[in-house]
């Protein structure tokens, strides 16, 4: 099995293979159906926000081994604006209109661990992290 | 890419079923096809096949509201049919709303829905003429 890879997000048709490969990957690493979904809809979010936002990136993928199981590790990054706010950005909002829609919230809850480091003008690095 | 979703016809309905990854190109596509044949075929209601999707995240969510608050202007009611249950749960868990969008089990029950929300307004109207 290999350890890591990486996907480029440089246009629309990507998200669909990042959904794709994240799949692959979580269900080889055991991943029950509803956490493979959550796992899989997460990095489309990211993978989304990465395009849209952060004006195309890349996502690295990693398998994660633990004594309890294994588990994935994904990145997401972009030379993009940069995230301003924040608290915002991860504050609820898709068709509700408040937030910045950019699903960030939704995707810190579908994860074990979420972080983001950005910052005006630097681009934008979010890594998250799921046990199978 | 010429991809189509088609789009089917089954009396004062129509009945789209999506089988592929859909991409969101694709999901506008949706929205503009499904828009003309609404108006077209005179149709009271779109029923929405998304038993095949393993992926519904926030985009797709607002493309099918959209889809649904485009066809109640025109005066069509929509119903989504078949969302997986990891979907559904996943759905819950970001929290994102279906706004305006009923769900059903499956096409049967989802056209008994849209029967029953047409019988509902038909009678309304008429209790608005009587008035």
């Amino acid at each position: 099995m290999t350890k890591r890879e990486t996907v480029p997000i440089a246009e629309r048709d990507d998200i669909v293979r990042v959904r794709r490969i994240v799949r692959e990957w979580a269900t080889d690493a055991g991943f029950g159906s509803t956490d493979l979904t959550r796992i899989v809809t997460a990095a489309s979010e990211l993978g989304r926000n990465a395009l849209l936002h952060g004006h195309g990136g890349r996502m690295h993928i990693e398998l994660l081994e633990r004594a309890s199981g294994l588990g994935l590790r994904l990145t997401f990054e972009d030379e993009g604006p940069g995230i301003v706010d924040v608290p915002l950005a991860l504050s609820d909002g898709f068709t509700s209109g408040r937030g910045l829609g950019l699903g960030l919230g939704g995707s810190k809850r579908l994860v074990d661990e979420f972080d983001i480091v950005t910052a005006p003008g630097k681009g934008t690095r979010i890594t998250v992290l799921r046990w199978a | 890419m010429l991809e189509r979703i088609a789009i089917l016809r089954m009396g004062e309905f129509l009945l789209v079923s999506i089988q592929v990854d859909m991409h969101d190109r694709l999901a506008t596509r949706l929205q503009d096809e499904l828009a003309h044949e609404i108006v077209r075929t005179r149709a009271r209601g779109v029923l929405i096949d998304v038993s095949a999707l393993d992926t519904l995240d926030s985009f797709i969510a607002r493309a099918l509201a959209n889809i649904a608050l485009t066809s109640s202007l025109l005066d069509a009611e929509t119903v989504l049919v078949g969302i997986q249950p990891a979907v559904a749960i996943t759905l819950v868990e970001m929290g994102v709303q279906l706004e305006g969008l009923r769900t059903a089990l499956n096409v049967d029950r989802g056209m008994d829905m849209l029967r029953e929300a047409l019988a509902e307004t038909a009678s309304s109207a008429g209790e608005l003429d009587e008035a």
